[in-house]
């Protein structure tokens, strides 16, 4: 045995790798891009390790490989989770052989997410079980588990850690070899794989018998538990558990209730914790899904017992808790004096805000000024996507009009057309984002005649989430260097009119491309290809002149971090410049120089 | 030993090997550490923070308020950003060199860093250290992350012993930068063994 320090993302995967899995598929997403990456370092034996396209592909690469008697993990964010739900629905009514497991990470607050949906109502709502663990440690034991539940009840499950377990670090103690499963391979067997109306009432009844017979096991399952003792008890689970245990760990005369999985519901575990107890707190975050099931129970078995949370208001509605909000609520609910606080900082001087921005020399920045100046004066809708470039929204660039979802941009600029034809709308979306889920809108726009123009920021990586692979950057989670798919090509095959590719440094160019594509009816496409500088780091630098003549015209059109003022002069930041060039070309006096760009 | 230390400052300044150091060189010693990171979109240019918390009783992987027992701040605006989490008798061992906002050349708030350090002075026990003269020696401010640990140690306040530090230096920082990095760290710990709060 030896000790790994891991983040939450990597006990997963060290908990999935000592489940024995075959196979593991994903699309990035924070916070949960790590578990793959972290399987690919540690991985021993045959196990297939792919970023999948999108979290619907990987959802149903596992799924038949389930079928085959092999462990299976996908990993994805709760939001990927909806991308996924068409094959999820169905195949909790078909059911798996090989454990599967989903992660599907959810982010209260939210940090770095469009939406704070619960994983556990998805879960409920699928009729299929979730794991909630409430620290990287549980998460790495925990899985092992829902791989076995998986097996045992032939139905995939679901397991969601939150951001603040994927993302903390804590010591895992994990065995110096681990081994894929043996797996039987692929029974033919149309009753049991192919979903009918005939199947899916069946197996519907089944799953309907079934969950209360795993609500019992998970009734003595280790995770589930109680301590201290009291006539109040705190109902939690997952981070919300860590921050009311640091808060009640000096309070023994408190019940504090943990619920490791929280459908189907442990009604036994849940009513032996409720005995003597007059009052509740449920204490968790997104949707109030304890305090939904005590209500429930305490209304089925006619339990006298108060039962506070959200739906009561005693608990934020939004937003993620914390160690001091837990503090804050439980002395309320205990009655306990008010806990000590920090250090009142309520008077401090005016904080400087340090909002994100994109990079200094991001090629983004060039593609959306190209389109900007290209469209000035004329009405334009600029749909934005997801990934950095949804950062085009900051001032001075003001580029992005809407951001809905993965692919979205493409499907809307069609919308804005339908609804506004005279005007010119482009839709700008990342490469991985491309593949992901924007190939079908360009379909749709060419099939039903819109018109607009398709901005490609072709990066060649998925940046946002820490550059992994995709299809176009031709590599693979395997470590095989594979075929690029072009985007150029596919664009080309679906019919697009009118393609063009350009380096968006090259400002005047790019600013023709743009004039000539908005010009144009029907669906045209601009490629603006240049490399991440996080991924290539070119080694110039630009200069500025004595023929500055402090017009800020740079600083006022562009806001790149590394053009700053010193003395109230232009100056380039040197720590921060990757010599892009766009400076330069707007500069009115030819003033900023350097060697980078022709 | 039960100790919270939050480490902040801005996108790039190199907290995370800092707070790596700490947390592997408490490890080595046989304690039980946690710790947190901040992750994704914020770290361009953005605040960040680590929360190390060693000892059995953190449950937590976020030091709640109060409770730091150490605040290794690499810029004065995100010492004060961060202050609710010191304890009573903590400390902050503070760069005196701001770092502007990217979005300063923008909209000029007159920002210099100096409000903060009185603040702070005002406010709780603070050792200040200024990062372009205590880094003069090595070429670059990008070895203050060791140099403020450095200072941490000297003045006691970690709960570990200099040659337990040297020694992850060595494990974790590519061979080349080694030698500097150590001397960047030994020049802190003199500065953090002669500097009263």
């Amino acid at each position: 045995m030896k000790k790994e320090y891991v983040m939450g993302n990597g006990a997963i995967a060290l908990g999935a790798l000592a489940a024995g899995i075959n196979l593991v598929s994903g699309y990035p997403g924070t916070p949960s891009s790590e578990i793959i990456e972290t399987i690919s370092k540690y991985k021993q034996g045959t196990i297939h390790v792919e970023w999948s396209v999108n979290e619907k592909a990987a959802m149903e690469v596992a799924a038949s490989a389930s079928y085959s008697g092999a462990r299976t993990l996908v990993t994805m964010k709760q939001v990927g989770l909806n991308v996924a739900s068409d094959p999820l629905m169905s195949l909790a009514y078909v059911g798996v052989k090989g454990g599967m497991v989903i992660v599907s990470a959810d982010d209260p607050g939210p940090i770095s997410s469009q939406t704070e949906q619960d994983t556990r109502m998805f879960a409920s709502f699928c009729r299929i079980p979730v794991f909630d663990p409430s620290s990287p440690e549980e998460a790495f034991t925990m899985i092992q588990d829902a791989f076995d539940y998986s097996e045992k009840y032939h139905t995939p499950v679901l397991f969601r850690p939150t951001t603040r377990v994927c993302h903390a670090y804590a010591s895992v103690e994990i065995s110096e070899t681990t081994s894929p499963r043996q797996y039987e391979g692929f029974i033919k067997d149309s009753g049991k794989w192919v979903i009918f109306p005939r199947l899916s009432f069946a197996n519907h009844a089944m799953i309907e018998k079934r969950n209360p017979q795993i609500g019992k096991d998970f009734s003595t399952y280790a995770g589930n538990t109680v301590e201290g003792s009291g006539n109040k008890a705190v109902f939690t689970g997952g981070i919300s558990y860590a921050y009311a245990k640091e808060y009640l760990k000096d309070y023994p005369d408190v019940k504090l209730c943990k619920i490791s999985t929280p459908y189907p519901f442990p009604e036994d575990f849940a009513l032996k914790c409720l005995e003597g107890v007059d009052e509740v707190l449920c204490f968790e975050e997104l949707s109030p899904f304890l305090e939904s099931e005590l209500l429930k129970l305490a209304g089925t078995h006619n339990l006298p017992i108060r039962i506070y949370g959200k739906i009561t208001g005693h608990i934020t509605t939004s937003g993620e808790n914390s160690a001091d909000y837990a503090a804050q609520v439980l002395h309320t609910f205990l009655g306990h004096s008010a806990p000590h606080s920090g250090m009142d900082s309520s008077d401090a001087p005016t904080l400087p805000m340090r909002p994100p921005v994109l990079c200094a020399g991001c090629p983004h920045r060039a593609s959306f000024y190209a389109v900007k100046k290209a469209m000035e004066g004329q009405k334009s809708y600029f749909c934005g996507d997801i990934g950095c470039y949804t950062l085009g929204n900051a001032m001075p660039l003001d580029m992005v009009d809407t951001c809905l979802c993965m692919g979205a941009g493409i499907t809307m600029a069609q919308g804005f057309h339908w609804t506004d034809p005279e005007s010119a709308c482009f839709a700008f979306v990342g490469d991985s984002t491309f593949f992901a889920s924007g190939m079908t809108g360009v379909v749709n726009a060419i099939y039903n005649e819109a018109d607009m123009v398709l901005c490609v920021l072709d990066n060649s990586t998925t940046a946002m989430t820490g550059h992994q692979p995709h299809p176009g950057t031709g590599r693979n989670m395997m470590g095989h260097i594979v075929e690029k798919i072009s985007i150029e090509k596919i664009l080309e095959g679906m019919g697009v009119c009118k393609i063009v590719t350009v380096d968006p440094l090259d400002f005047a160019k790019s600013v023709h491309a743009v004039k000539e594509c908005a010009s144009q009816k029907g669906v045209k496409a601009i490629i603006f290809k240049s490399p991440c500088i996080a991924i290539s780091k070119p080694d110039k630098q630009m200069q500025i002149s004595d023929k500055c003549i402090q017009c800020k015209k740079c600083i006022r059109e562009i806001g790149c971090p590394a053009l700053i003022t010193v003395d109230g002069k232009v100056a380039i930041d040197p720590g921060l410049c990757t010599g892009c060039g766009l400076c330069s070309q707007i500069c009115p006096v030819n003033a900023i120089g350097g060697d980078t760009h022709e | 030993m039960n100790k919270d230390i939050l480490v902040c400052g801005v996108g790039g300044q190199g907290t995370v090997l800092a707070s790596k150091l700490i947390a592997s060189a408490a490890m080595n010693l046989g304690n039980t550490v946690h710790s947190a990171e901040t992750i994704g979109m914020a770290q361009r240019g953005g605040s960040v923070t680590s929360h190390i918390r060693i000892g059995e009783q953190a449950y937590s992987p976020m030091i709640p308020h109060g409770s730091a027992d150490v605040l290794l701040a690499f810029e004065p605006a995100e010492a004060v950003r961060n202050l609710a989490y010191l304890k009573q008798d903590g400390i902050v061992i503070v760069n005196s060199v701001p770092v502007k906002p990217v979005t300063e050349s923008l909209h000029d708030t007159g920002y210099d860093g100096s409000d903060m350090l009185t603040y702070l002075q005002k406010k709780c026990q603070c050792i200040m250290v200024d990062a372009q003269k205590l880094c003069a020696d090595f070429g670059s401010t990008r070895y203050f992350n060791v140099a403020i640990l450095g200072v941490a140690i000297g003045a006691g306040r970690l709960g570990l012993d200099a040659e337990t530090v040297l020694n992850e230096i060595e494990a974790r920082v590519p061979a080349k930068f080694a030698e500097t990095n150590k001397a960047a760290f030994l020049a802190g710990v003199k500065i953090g063994e002669t500097t009263l709060p």
